[in-house]
């Protein structure tokens, strides 16, 4: 069952999100060389704490940490510690603040200083993904809609998307249906209504689809020590067209 | 920050439970709760001790899973 929101709760996501928006831009002066990863743990859930909010993912089936840092190689779900970002990492960072009782999800993948050729393409490939899916959010559209122009953007750039991990619904929950992929064919799948609320948010490798977990059991890799970008945004089905609630 | 899908290994069933559930050896020795995918029941696949099967294991509670295929 995918939950129907009204404009009020549309609003209150939309509240929630701004959040995550604040947070990205205070960001953006805090990630450089030698910065330790924890350091953007810190930051941000001090921020979201003032706002008078919560970050969603501390405690959240265990998860140490109010924020995903994931480095390089790493996929998502890496755990900030005591890693310092050098010139050349990418890093992706995954956010989730859930005020007055509505969640909202969004991540964003940075350079640090100057990076490798391919590594700017990928990053740029994956945000171009993201925007390519949110372009399918239509009332009368297909979820899968969504999920195969965020694939064939990937792959025609001759990257791969990883498949065990899924976007998914959000509201008053971080995690509701449905399970949104990154891959499949178009046309299938819920269609989709005004008043649905999705993160949606592509995962795309450098080299092969495949990741395994790591010993923490959260950190996702690739297996072949390739790159990995991931964005994400917390988007709303409306008849209107889509309004993304995390930018 | 994304949600993860069901995760796929192979295991052989060493009982046969009612209501269609089954306890099965995975191949890294764990014995877990399984029960048949619903496409498998509707194309009634029997499915006895012994055999090998695929199952899908739930993210949250890895003593339960899902068998998916059995193996001829």
């Amino acid at each position: 069952m995918i939950a129907i929101r009204s404009q009020p709760e549309l609003d209150l996501i939309r509240r929630s999100g701004e959040i995550i928006v604040e947070c990205f831009s205070k960001l953006g002066e805090v990630l450089r060389p030698g910065v330790e990863t924890r350091e953007i743990d810190r930051l941000t859930e001090e921020y979201i704490l003032s706002r008078g909010a919560a970050p969603a993912f501390k405690g959240y089936q265990g998860y140490p940490a109010s924020v995903c840092v994931s480095v390089n190689e790493q996929v998502v779900h890496g755990i900030p510690g005591a890693r310092r970002l050098v010139e050349g990492d990418i890093v992706g960072v995954d956010i989730g603040v859930v005020r007055d009782g509505y969640y909202s999800d969004a991540a964003r993948t940075y350079a640090i200083g100057e990076v490798s050729e391919k590594a700017r393409r990928l990053v740029e490939v994956t945000r171009a993904a993201l925007d390519l899916g949110i372009e399918q959010v239509r009332v009368g559209n297909h979820l899968s809609d969504v999920s195969h122009a965020i694939q064939r953007h990937a792959e025609s750039n001759g990257f791969s998307v990883v498949r065990t991990l899924v976007g998914h619904g959000i509201g008053r929950e971080m995690h509701e249906d449905p399970q949104i992929p990154n891959f499949g064919l178009p046309g299938r799948g819920p269609v989709l209504a005004h008043g649905m609320v999705l993160a949606i948010e592509p995962m795309v490798n450098e080299g092969v689809a495949e990741v395994l977990t790591l010993k923490d059991k959260w950190t996702f890799v690739t297996v072949d020590g390739k790159l990995s970008a991931h964005f994400e945004d917390t988007v709303a089905v409306t008849n209107d067209g889509p309004v993304i609630m995390t930018r | 920050m994304s949600k993860q899908k069901g995760i796929a290994v192979e295991g052989t069933v060493v009982e046969a439970l009612p209501n269609a559930m089954f306890r099965v050896e995975l191949e890294n020795k764990h014995v877990i709760l399984a029960h048949v995918s619903g496409k498998m029941r509707m194309h009634f696949i029997r499915i006895l001790p012994g055999d090998r099967v695929a199952v899908e294991l739930s993210p949250y509670d890895l003593t339960r899973g899902r068998i998916t295929y059995r193996y001829k």
